[in-house]
């Protein structure tokens, strides 16, 4: 057994009796007396507990992130650099986030302000914070009840991309991949293998282990449900499925590479994933969060699915005795049920380039934009050649048990031209493809109505730039162009 | 007097603590080493016989010292604000899910909830009540009827040109403070108990802990760091908390703190009320309300809490700016098996609201107008046109000239015209904009919770320590009182600490609500300023050698004949000289009455006005919308400090527009709440607030006999967000094929538009 140690505001710490399902912030707030960050939800959902790290970004150099300490938990946090609220003062004075909080009259009540601050500091040092609507997607996972954000908009975008040279930028050159690690307190027990090889002589032994990556998902389990894991397993630090490649026009994400990472290389190249991840979660969640998790947690409601189902992605399963590729399509056996084998993993995901004739866009509807959950979610395809649907990928989220494409609506569409009446036909076989639940993100009419409305627009979006992306401040997920 | 801080921005007083994380809240205090904590259980069912409990197995487990029902209260179990009607742990009955029946207290929170599983009660389930409409069929009510009436409003029906008869609701809204409900109770020596508390109401939790703990008053002290946030959530339900920390530590003898994590919080607290209303309204053909008549109905929840009050202000806020020359309104509490509702910034103030400005939409979209017309022309005027329906001359309304203001700095009719274009050749997209008045009445309507206190310390070193009633919730009343002090004293706001708000220094406070925070405070903090002067002066004057009316006080220091000594040079004379360097302020607000009975009075000291202009557009494939644009010109009298009350218009207004387009607060139909947690309910985040908020302050506003001619803020521009209804009607009636009248539902949310969008566009 390996004690936890990581650097916490400049100094090393050691853990060796706190139980491994003990999340960062229980641990700051508890064991460690460090009370600056804040509880407001315990579910990632406000962002006032959020510390920062360094974690390997986009262009694979260390960077800082904000995460939410809700969620991780202590043996996460192994072999890391974290920073809190705490830690930003240098020699007595404030760090220009803070500084520029203060000014601005960022806060009010002052309680969901070291999240902000914490948000901010990644937005601070990030090298690629050069638009708008970026701006927006790095501070949406603070929620503040006070200011109404108008200041704190105003600190962000002053602070954005700064990179003050100072300790936090020097730290950047220091290594942040996570360690190997064997962990056991309260009688519960963590691993972290740092090879495949070693994963599955672990899973081979631990009868009870459970599967764990970002946590964003299953930490709702641990803060929600108080549940004590036995047996956790970690798939962060093996490096293989860290990786992420773009070769002969596919590209393969493997199954740990954070979303936010995803997002920031796919950019050009893959628009529909990227607009589906824009308002995916929040960038504290986006941070962690990881493809591999999205599509084992298998919820109907994944945003991932649709979007990776339009595309035409193929699942990599590893097993003890090798890989084998299941297209995302047989992927999703049934309510929270997939394809996996037991002592199997999910390594990666395969997803073609989008061909140049094909027309392909993502959609999530929600009740507010951001870090919110789908009411309902798509992804749509249509391969057209001389004026004639050739293929069609419809997928859509929060309509049945499992993200699931409407075939009746897919076939209506096939071998017809590519015209209104098509669509409209398609439309029509949507009403009744599928019996959606009401709850409270929407009833079965607003879930059928809207996706019905998706394709339509989706028909409408597409005649001119057939991998619409999203305009910046947008009023709808469909049409975003101002007055379309 | 160039160096005073008063009516400049600034900062938060508080801002540094805040971006360092060293603020502390109460359940950050340090945690004194025997500490419990304890876990109130409360009930899944919304009405239910308690058959029986026993919490002996729980009890015997590792880490549990203590398992309390209604028995073990050693006072009285039956708590509440105005009445007592709420019983703390439910007794034979619970009365809705949430409803605590036991107290588990132990060494951790973990042990606890082992404990509970432990924990026997068995229920015997009975039919709630839930719904609104199901109170007024079984005539489930907490209050009588409030009545305001005036003139002949049949006949004023009769001569009508245009009637609109409808019906008008709105939801409910969790107030999400940042910080959840804490409690620390230290329990002292002869019994006496020391409580720290997130609370709006320290003195509240002081008489409620004493009640349930069968102590005095002076027997319990309760002191207030800071709050995280309050909105009217903590005025009166942070006492359950305070009372259930105090019972813990009184059985265990040991501190004890009791902390709510989110979904507690949302679950066994009370909201904003909902509303049901009835109403008919009256219109001649010049566009001008002749009568309104309306029936409106609060869930008040389980007890009556503070939803009579809450009911009182929303009757009295029916009119919001307009003159109403004939009327009827009558307002009654409902009681359902739902958590108690209570006070939310602005009071039932916007749910009055809401019924006239439906009239006012409706009456607009059925003839064809503009509704900022229609508005406009029903403002409060000159007399007759300026008295309230209860009897109040409203002197000097100011809404005509802040929309006259605002109507040109917003650009509003050409962009009215703009808009009409765009919807004519926009097809899926439309837009909508809208002019929002509001006037808020200013005061307790309890009149007798118009009074607070003060006390100032200063020491020989020239530092001074501010204590006054009101407690920091982040609206920056310590900002704002700590400058009337430095301001009378002409000293710089660094010498100057605010202390924690507690009840052995300042006694019988009013809660921090109704906006009256500086008002009431500021006053107080004032008269205790002027006494220290007083008295200052004299020695003072001997110092500087020259008459004491020749003294003045600024930039640290004393002045006078020509002479000047510094600041900490005056007080420590003042003590060499043997005077008193304390003073205790005091104020009550002259000349306010209601007669209930009666429905007439001067129920407020003064009106705050506000208007906003907004722009929309909405998506009619999804019903998805964007707030594009806000211009907002508020009243905030001659502003103490302009900074931290632009900061109270916008979060206020913030709050108001995710209350009216994405906070929902559902309840299953057994009444368990299904959006129990930030992951289930939505307030604004970042990306909901438009690119384009203008907002001012208006201009040469000095109100007469407040304090440094200054108004509150904390509510009334809450209502300015009204206007997103309107707003969003307007786009909706972009879509229509058919004309007339638009129907949303409000909360706005992207389904609720949709399906607007699809009746009116539908046969
Ligand atoms: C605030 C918040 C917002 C969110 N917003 C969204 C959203 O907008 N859209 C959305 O779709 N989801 C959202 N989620 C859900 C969640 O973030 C995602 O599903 C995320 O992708 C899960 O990844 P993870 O690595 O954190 O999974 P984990 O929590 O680590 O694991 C999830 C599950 O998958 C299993 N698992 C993980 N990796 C593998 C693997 N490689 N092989 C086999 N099994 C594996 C685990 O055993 C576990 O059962 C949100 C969650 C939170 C807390
Ligand atoms: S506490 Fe709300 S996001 Fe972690
Ligand atoms: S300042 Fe209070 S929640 Fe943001």
């Amino acid at each position: 057994m390996d004690p936890i140690t990581f650097n916490l505001d400049g100094e090393q710490v050691v853990i060796t009796d706190h139980s491994p399902t003990t999340t960062a912030l229980q641990w700051l707030r508890g064991a460690q007396r460090k009370t600056g960050t804040k509880e407001g939800c315990a579910e990632g959902d406000c962002g006032a507990c959020t510390i920062a790290i360094l974690d390997h970004d986009a262009h694979g150099g260390p960077s800082w992130r904000s995460i939410n300490s809700c969620l991780v938990l202590v043996p996460m946090l192994h072999g890391r650099t974290v920073v809190t609220v705490e830690g930003l003062k240098t020699d007595g004075e404030l760090h220009p986030v803070q500084d520029a909080m203060v000014r601005h009259m960022g806060s009010q009540c002052g309680y969901c302000t070291p999240g902000v601050v914490m948000t901010m500091f990644e937005g601070c040092y990030r090298k690629d914070l050069d638009a708008d609507w970026k701006v927006d997607d790095q501070m949406c996972g603070t929620l503040c009840r006070c200011t109404g954000y108008r200041p704190i908009r105003d600190a962000a975008l002053e602070t954005k991309g700064l990179r003050p040279d100072d300790r936090f930028a020097a730290l950047e050159f220091s290594s942040p991949v996570p360690r190997d690690l064997t962990y056991v307190a309260a009688g519960q027990r963590y691993f972290q293998p740092s090879s495949t090889a070693a994963l599955f002589d672990v899973l081979a032994t631990n009868e009870d282990a459970r599967i764990v990556c970002g946590m964003t998902d299953l930490g709702l389990d641990v803060t929600k449900k108080h549940v004590a894991f036995p047996c956790l397993v970690s798939l962060e630090a093996i490096p293989e499925l860290r990786q992420m490649t773009h070769t002969d026009g596919v590209w393969r994400i493997g199954a740990t590479v954070p979303l936010s990472e995803v997002e920031d290389r796919v950019q050009d190249g893959l628009i529909p994933l990227a607009r589906m991840l824009r308002y995916f979660g929040a960038r504290q969640i986006k941070n962690r969060a990881t493809v591999g998790g999205n599509l084992c947690t298998a919820s109907p409601i994944g945003d991932l699915a649709p979007a990776l189902l339009a595309l035409g992605a193929t699942v990599v399963v590893l097993g003890a005795e090798g890989e084998r590729r299941v297209p995302l399509s047989e992927f999703f056996l049934e309510y929270r049920k997939t394809a996996l084998q037991p002592g199997e993993i999910l390594a990666a995901v395969e997803v073609p380039d989008v061909p140049a004739g094909a027309r392909c866009a993502t959609y999530k509807v929600s009740k507010r934009r951001e870090l919110d959950i789908s009411a309902v979610s798509a992804g749509l395809y249509v391969m057209v050649d001389d004026g004639t649907v050739t293929e069609a990928r419809l997928a859509f989220g929060g309509m049945a048990a499992t993200p699931a494409r409407a075939t009746s609506a897919e076939q209506a569409m096939v071998g017809q031209p590519w015209t209104h009446d098509t669509v409209e036909a398609a439309v029509a076989c949507l009403a009744t493809e599928f019996t959606p639940f009401s709850d409270h993100r929407g009833t079965a009419w607003y879930r059928t109505t809207v996706a019905q409305n998706l394709l339509r627009g989706f028909y409408e979006e597409t005649h001119t730039v057939r991998q619409p992306s999203l305009a910046y401040r947008h009023t709808g997920t469909v049409l975003t162009e101002a007055g379309a | 007097m160039s160096t005073s801080p008063l009516h400049k921005s600034s900062s938060h007083e508080s801002a540094v603590e805040h971006v360092t994380g060293d603020a502390r809240y109460v359940d950050d205090l340090p945690e004194p080493r025997d500490m419990l904590v304890g876990l109130p259980i409360y009930s899944p069912h919304a009405r239910a016989k308690i058959v029986s409990r026993d919490g002996t197995v729980a009890r015997l487990l590792p880490g549990i010292h203590a398992v309390l029902f209604a028995d073990d209260v050693p006072g009285d179990n039956l708590i509440g604000p105005i009445v007592h009607d709420e019983p703390l742990f439910a007794e034979d009955e619970v009365l809705c899910v949430g409803h605590t029946v036991a107290l588990i207290v132990g060494e951790s929170l973990v042990q606890c909830r082992a404990a509970a599983e432990h924990l026997a009660i068995e229920y015997d389930v009975l039919e709630p009540t839930l719904t609104i409409a199901d109170a007024i069929a079984a005539e489930q009510f907490h209050t009588a009827p409030h009545r305001i009436a005036r003139g002949d409003v049949d006949g004023a029906i009769e001569a009508a040109a245009e009637v609109i008869r409808g019906t008008a609701s709105n939801g409910g809204q969790d107030h999400f403070y940042l910080e959840t409900q804490a409690a620390l109770a230290l329990p002292g020596e002869r019994g006496q108990m020391h409580i720290y508390s997130s609370t709006q109401h320290p003195t509240e939790i002081q008489k409620l802990v004493a009640l349930v703990l069968g102590k005095r008053a002076a027997d319990v002290v309760c002191e207030v760091p800071r709050m995280g946030g309050g909105f009217g959530g903590k005025e009166s339900q942070a006492s359950q908390w305070a009372a259930f920390a105090a019972l813990g530590a009184q059985v265990t003898g040991r501190p004890c703190k009791v902390w709510l994590d989110r979904d507690r919080d949302m679950v066994q607290t009370g909201n904003r009320h909902p509303f049901w209303t009835r109403y008919e309204a009256a219109f001649d053909e010049t566009g001008r309300i002749t009568a309104l008549r309306a029936n409106i109905y609060s869930d008040g929840g389980f007890s009556l809490d503070l939803s009579g009050a809450v009911l009182d202000r929303a009757v009295f806020h029916l009119d919001n700016a307009y003159y109403l020359p004939a009327c009827e309104l009558v307002g009654q509490v409902c009681k359902t098996n739902l958590p108690s509702n209570t006070a939310f910034r602005g009071f039932g103030g916007p749910q009055g609201m809401v019924v006239v400005e439906d009239a006012i939409n409706r009456y607009a979209e059925r003839t064809g107008q503009d509704p900022a017309v229609v508005r406009a022309r029903n403002h409060y005027g000159d007399a007759p046109r300026n008295t309230a329906p209860y009897g109040q001359e409203i002197p000097d309304p100011r809404v005509d000239r802040v929309w006259r203001e605002l109507k040109v700095s917003s650009d509003y009719e050409q962009r009215r015209a703009d808009i009409d274009t765009f919807n004519a050749t926009s097809r899926w997209v439309k837009r909508g904009i809208a002019y929002q008045p509001v006037k808020f009445g200013i005061s307790f309507t309890a009149s007798m919770l118009n009074q607070a206190g003060a006390l100032v310390l200063i020491y020989t070193d020239g530092t001074i320590q501010l204590n006054h009633g009101g407690t920091e919730m982040g609206q920056g009343l310590h900002s704002k009182m700590v400058a009337i002090c430095a301001h009378a004293f002409g000293v710089s706001t660094g010498q100057i600490r605010a202390m924690n708000t507690r009840t052995d220094k300042i006694p019988n406070t009013s809660p921090t609500a109704a906006s009256s925070g500086s008002d009431l405070n500021g006053q107080a903090v004032q008269d205790a300023c002027d006494q220290l002067l007083a008295r200052m002066r004299p020695v003072a004057a001997t110092l500087l050698k020259c008459d004491e009316e020749g003294v003045t006080f600024a930039d640290d220091a004393v002045h006078g004949g020509g002479a000047s000594v510094p600041f900490t040079e005056l007080t420590l004379a003042c003590w060499l000289g043997q005077v008193s360097l304390h003073a205790a302020g005091f104020y009550r607000t002259p000349g306010i009455h209601y007669d209930h009975a009666t429905g007439s009075g001067e129920p407020f000291f003064y009106f705050a006005y506000g208007a906003s202009v907004l722009e929309v557009e909405v998506n009619g494939l999804t019903g998805e919308h964007r707030l594009q644009r806000v211009d907002i010109l508020h009243d905030a009298g001659n502003s103490l400090n302009p900074s931290i009350d632009i900061g109270q218009v916008e979060g206020a207004f913030i709050q108001g527009y995710g209350w009216l387009t994405m906070e929902e607060v559902i309840y299953s139909d057994t009444g368990v709440l299904k959006t129990p947690g930030a992951s289930t309910y939505k307030v604004p985040a970042m990306g909901d607030v438009p690119l384009q908020m203008n907002v001012a302050l208006l201009s040469q506003a000095d109100q007469f006999s407040t304090i440094h001619g200054s108004k509150a803020v904390g509510e009334p521009p809450f209502m300015l967000a009204l206007g997103v209804v309107t707003a969003l009607r307007h786009a909706i009636g972009g879509f229509s094929t058919k004309g007339g009248e638009v129907e949303l539902a409000i909360p706005a949310t992207p389904e609720a538009i949709l399906r607007a969008v699809v009746n009116t566009t539908t046969a």
